[in-house]
């Protein structure tokens, strides 16, 4: 692990710690966990809107007449779905069919591509696609020149003063005069935009963002959030040893193209997977946590408590067999069996 | 809502962060303020058994906030008179009132004397200052 001295910061540091929020490292990353607290921070995204600080997160530009191709090579979803202004949630893959990165990919011209990635893929991602490039794709890191702000919510759009757009489009606008690119993308299962900017321009937009009423919110309530809805977690739940249809992410590969590993991932469904990640609530008083066993031969990828629900939920691998909504576990919190129920994905779906 | 930071003149700390309200044999145990405010707002509380006996410094149950799970460490022996159904119902009750309704156990000491060993409210702010 990295020393605090070497962690990086976003350029909203300061802004975190002016506002109090608990700064923990993440990903070789000093970044806030929490600001007013896990839950009412959670609360805030269901009910009107929240902030999140997510400049981390990498993204990578990948362009020319070819880059079509080196993508479409490489990533699990078909790109040939994408006009220009769509976004789609996609996998990068290894010769196993194993899981590099999940990510998204922007369809920014008619031979360009943005990629935003996970934080602690960054490297690996750029590496691999660079490894990859072809005369007439060229592959450039540029997250050091982007922010990112993730504003989430039901009230998101209408606080920043955006019109609402479809899921996965996206567009330029301003806000309070800063240039941004507007994602109507997010991890928590809500309605909102993830905003792109250029990093000196990245505290003027947050200023702005919490003087229109958005809540701080830290990335404690975003894995809350997320793994609600269950979303996986790149490195929890899915990860290089683990393939998209074992995940339940099969709807994100296109099996009739050819990709890294596509051969294992037809394998895997046309023989069933072995285990599979799950969904699933406490029956008893309890939170799982990642890395506890399940009875009979799985274990717990993310678990925690949900501020909506108010009871433990989790995700994980177990045996095919015990897959179905409505089974049965027993999950071995530090010692003590106790019993919990797959559920039907997501696990809290929002009361319209 | 949380509570305000205080850490009552009556009452006996642990380094551990934990507190025992001593009255005659018997003692309401509990985390400090400092303790919950670190962990955040609780959502868990695994007691122990009542009629089980606790061991000065070793742990008797565990709380839990979103993030973290944490042992609950006995600022004193005896043996587990009532557990807090309060608390375990309503864990955050312990970020409310850390010494009043968030109390976790109530226990018969086996030992008195223990208590000797146990820091004053001074102290522990001391304590809590050097950390």
């Amino acid at each position: 692990m990295p020393t605090p001295e070497t962690l990086q910061h976003t350029p909203l540091h300061d802004r975190h710690v002016a506002l109090g929020a608990r700064m923990v490292p993440f990903a070789g990353w000093e970044m806030p966990v929490q600001y007013a607290g896990v839950i009412p921070e959670h609360r805030a995204v269901r009910t009107d809107a929240g902030v999140f600080d997510v400049s981390h997160m990498g993204e990578l530009e990948v362009e020319g007449p070819h880059a079509r191709e080196l993508l479409q090579a490489a990533l699990s979803n078909d790109l040939d779905r994408l006009a220009t202004g769509e976004a789609q949630y996609t996998l990068l893959t290894n010769e196993a069919a194993g899981i590099i990165d999940d990510l998204i990919v922007y369809r920014t011209g008619e031979h360009a591509y943005l990629l935003v990635v996970n934080a602690s893929n960054r490297g690996p991602a750029y590496d691999w696609l660079k490894d990859r490039e072809i005369r007439g794709s060229d592959v450039r890191d540029v997250s050091e020149d982007c922010a990112l702000l993730a504003v989430q919510g039901p009230r998101a759009l209408e606080r920043l003063g955006l019109a609402p757009a479809k899921p996965f489009t996206f567009g330029e606008s301003s806000i309070d005069g800063v240039e941004v690119m507007v994602n109507r993308t997010g991890y928590t299962g809500e309605e909102g935009c993830e905003l792109l900017c250029m990093s000196e321009d990245a505290a003027r937009l947050w200023d702005a963002v919490l003087e229109r009423g958005v809540v701080p919110c830290g990335l404690g309530a975003r894995d809350t959030l997320r793994l609600e809805v269950c979303y996986p977690l790149q490195g929890n739940d899915i990860g290089p040893e683990t393939d998209a249809i074992s995940a339940g992410l099969g709807w994100a590969c296109a099996l009739d193209k050819e990709f890294e590993g596509v051969d294992v991932l037809r394998r895997v469904k046309a023989d069933g997977p072995e285990s599979r990640l799950v969904a699933f609530v406490m029956e008893d008083k309890a939170i799982p946590r990642h890395g506890m066993p399940i009875e009979g031969g799985g274990e717990v990828t993310s678990g925690s408590h949900s501020p909506m629900l108010e009871i433990g939920i989790g995700m994980g691998y177990v045996p095919a067999a015990q897959a179905k909504p409505g089974t049965e576990l027993t999950i071995d919190v530090r010692g003590r069996p106790r019993r919990a129920r797959v559920v039907k994905k997501p696990i809290y779906k929002r009361e319209d | 809502m949380a509570a305000a930071e205080s850490y009552p003149e009556e009452l006996r700390y642990h380094e551990e962060h934990d507190w025992a309200r001593i009255e005659g044999d018997e003692a309401l145990l509990g985390i400090t303020w400092f303790a919950a405010d670190s962990l955040g707002e609780l959502v868990h509380f695994e007691p122990p058994e009542a009629g089980s006996s606790v061991t000065k410094d070793q742990s008797y149950g565990e709380v839990e906030s979103v993030k973290a799970v944490s042992d609950v460490i006995a600022p004193l022996s005896g043996e587990v008179l009532e557990v807090n159904r309060q608390v375990v119902d309503a864990p955050e009750t312990v970020n409310e009132e850390p010494y009043g309704n968030g109390w976790l156990v109530r226990i018969r000491l086996t030992d008195p004397g223990e208590a000797d060993a146990l820091l004053d409210a001074g102290a522990y702010r001391q304590l809590l200052a050097s950390q």
